[in-house]
């Protein structure tokens, strides 16, 4: 189902945590019930977030999401090429559709989110 | 004959069916008090022919642009307006439609937005245009709002030679929104001090504004202005006269992220200040901010060509909570008629039209110079407005000026640069050599009598 070597949020986020920077995306099944995406509109690489703020929106040909970021840091990268192909988070929602990615304050902050098993029971549910 | 939709009849029909003795019955809740007892005070009813003539006499009382002679200007001007420009926008198939709710079916109106946001874009050098606005002001608000979105900053710099009306409206956009508006001075060349924007450049600016040519109608140094916003988080917004385009740098060639403007002098009469019509264009970069909705051309699956709305109204249907834009309409009949005018034109025509007006306010400048008591208080270039400094307040140069049947200009007054004898004169390519002399000659006369006392 999901891939094991991340977490999820409730708002169908996921969160891959790698060497104290966490990269940020949607899940399939986010993806498939937005349908085509067609824009995102990301945070700014420097931005200080803060976990569960609202930092952009995923927009596609029916509706709009807030873009909620799982953790507190700065962000330090941007997928550049969601611009210009959008429809990536549609195709490869766990790899080539990622987000951004956030330097986090504190890695603490990971516990908190679902493991692959806990959000599967959410879809499952 | 009256129009009633209901015979007596019909109404004791309805009465029976509810159970009420009387129509008055209906209103036995409202107190007796608070009821009518006599007739309204109203005239009697008139014929057609009455009504028609009664309007007819109270029309008569306005003394319009074909009967006087307008040098006003300050955002609305009086320009020539070619027949074919009202003759076309008359088909019913365009003035009786109302905008588009199911729009790829009006395949006609959708083109002609298309060819006027290409029109739009061509005059600003900018990616994309929308199918408009409701006027330069509101255009300008729109502007400004996408550019703190953009940069997501609260500050907005206007410049002091603003059009005063549009400062008003940008204020009353940004009450409530939380946005601290300042204003950048006026060197005493009448144009934005370049020194004194750059002083005002802090990191909380997210939009600086210039308006060129500006409410003073001179050419506002806009490369200069440019180059301190750029570089920085802020976007510089350029509110431009479109028919100066022709002749001046565009948005784009200065820098301008975002270009408004107003587009009444493309075949809209001046009509006690209304409707109007406002144009925005943006960079690509921008387009998923531009209020309003945009539309395309693209191809069906047979392959013929086509226009789509490509970017509806968002604010009305899935981003609803996120509006920073409660525009739902646009001007379409004045865009058409301004689409019109240009298309009737073409790209020579518009050059020559911006030449006519750099001509005659060219011989508004030889005209009056060398007039006793007048001055000339700004040196800088101007398309197609003048300042004048009178000997006396402007106000009573405009009441001498009326009472020859000229519209003399705009009182300046009230406007912070300058003084209140300064005088804002227009000519469009409507006013005659002959019409530019006898306004000279009014002010030498003007100017004896103050001699005199």
């Amino acid at each position: 189902m999901v891939p094991n070597d991340r977490k999820y949020t409730k708002e169908h986020e996921w969160v891959l945590l790698e060497d104290g920077v966490a990269t940020i995306g949607v899940t399939d099944f986010a993806a498939s019930e937005l349908g085509d995406i067609v824009f995102v509109e990301m945070p700014e690489v420097g931005d200080e977030v803060n976990i569960e703020e609202t930092v952009g929106s995923i927009e596609s040909v029916k509706a709009v999401e807030d873009l909620f970021v799982p953790v507190t840091g700065e962000v330090v990268e941007i997928n550049e090429d969601i611009d210009a192909t959008p429809e990536l988070v549609n195709s490869e929602p766990f790899d080539g559709g990622w987000l951004f990615k956030v330097k986090m304050n504190d890695e603490a902050e990971m516990d908190k989110l679902m493991d692959a098993a806990a959000y599967g029971e959410i879809l499952g549910g | 004959m009256p129009y009633v939709p209901h015979t007596p009849e019909d109404i004791q029909d309805m009465l029976k069916v509810i159970g009420a003795e009387s129509v008055d019955d209906l209103f036995s809740d409202l107190p007796d008090n608070v009821r009518l007892k006599e007739p309204l005070n109203l005239p009697d009813g008139l014929c057609e022919e009455e009504v028609l003539r009664y309007f007819m006499q109270a029309a008569g009382k306005n003394h319009g642009q074909n009967e006087l002679t307008s040098f006003l200007g300050g955002g609305v001007y009086d320009c020539s307006i070619p027949a074919a420009v009202d003759a076309i926008i008359s088909r019913s198939e365009f003035l009786t439609a109302y905008t588009p709710y199911q729009p790829e079916v009006s395949q006609g109106t959708l083109q002609a937005i298309y060819e006027w946001q290409t029109f739009v874009c061509r005059l600003t050098g900018l990616d994309v245009s929308n199918a408009s606005m409701y006027d330069g002001a509101t255009a300008l608000g729109e502007a400004v709002l996408m550019a703190l979105a953009a940069s997501r900053k609260k500050t907005v710099i206007l410049p002091e030679t603003l059009n005063p009306r549009y400062r008003r409206v940008v204020a009353t956009m940004m009450r409530g929104m939380g946005v601290k508006v300042l204003v950048a001075p006026a060197g005493q060349s009448g144009t934005t001090d370049p020194d004194g924007l750059k002083k005002m450049m802090t990191d909380d600016i997210g939009c600086v504004v210039v308006q060129n040519p500006n409410y003073l109608g001179l050419v506002e140094q806009v490369d200069a202005l440019s180059q301190i916003t750029s570089g920085t988080k802020a976007i510089l917004v350029a509110a431009v006269n479109p028919v100066s385009l022709s002749v001046l740098k565009s948005p784009a060639e200065y820098g301008a992220e975002i270009a408004v403007g107003e587009a009444q002098p493309f075949g809209i009469p001046c009509s006690w200040g209304g409707p109007l019509l406002g144009f925005i264009a943006c960079t690509d970069k921008l387009k998923r901010r531009i209020p309003g909705r945009v539309v395309g051309a693209t191809t069906d699956n047979r392959g013929n060509s086509g226009y789509v709305l490509t970017l509806q109204t968002r604010e009305q249907h899935i981003r609803r909570e996120k509006a920073t834009s409660n525009i739902c309409s646009n001007q379409g009949l004045n865009a058409l008629r301004a689409t019109v005018f240009m298309s009737m034109l073409g790209a020579e025509g518009l050059q020559e039209l911006g030449e006519a007006n750099l001509i005659r306010v060219t011989a508004l400048r030889r005209a009056v110079e060398g007039i006793d008591g007048l001055e000339l208080p700004y040196d800088g270039p101007v398309f197609n407005e003048l300042v004048l400094r009178l000997q006396r307040p402007a106000a009573e140069f405009i009441k001498f000026a009326r009472s020859h049947g000229v519209l003399g200009g705009i009182d300046l007054e009230k406007f912070p640069v300058g003084t209140a004898n300064d005088l804002l004169v227009a000519v469009t390519e409507k006013r005659t050599a002959w019409e530019i002399e006898n306004l000279a000659q009014l002010l030498k006369t003007f100017h004896c009598e103050a001699e005199v006392k």
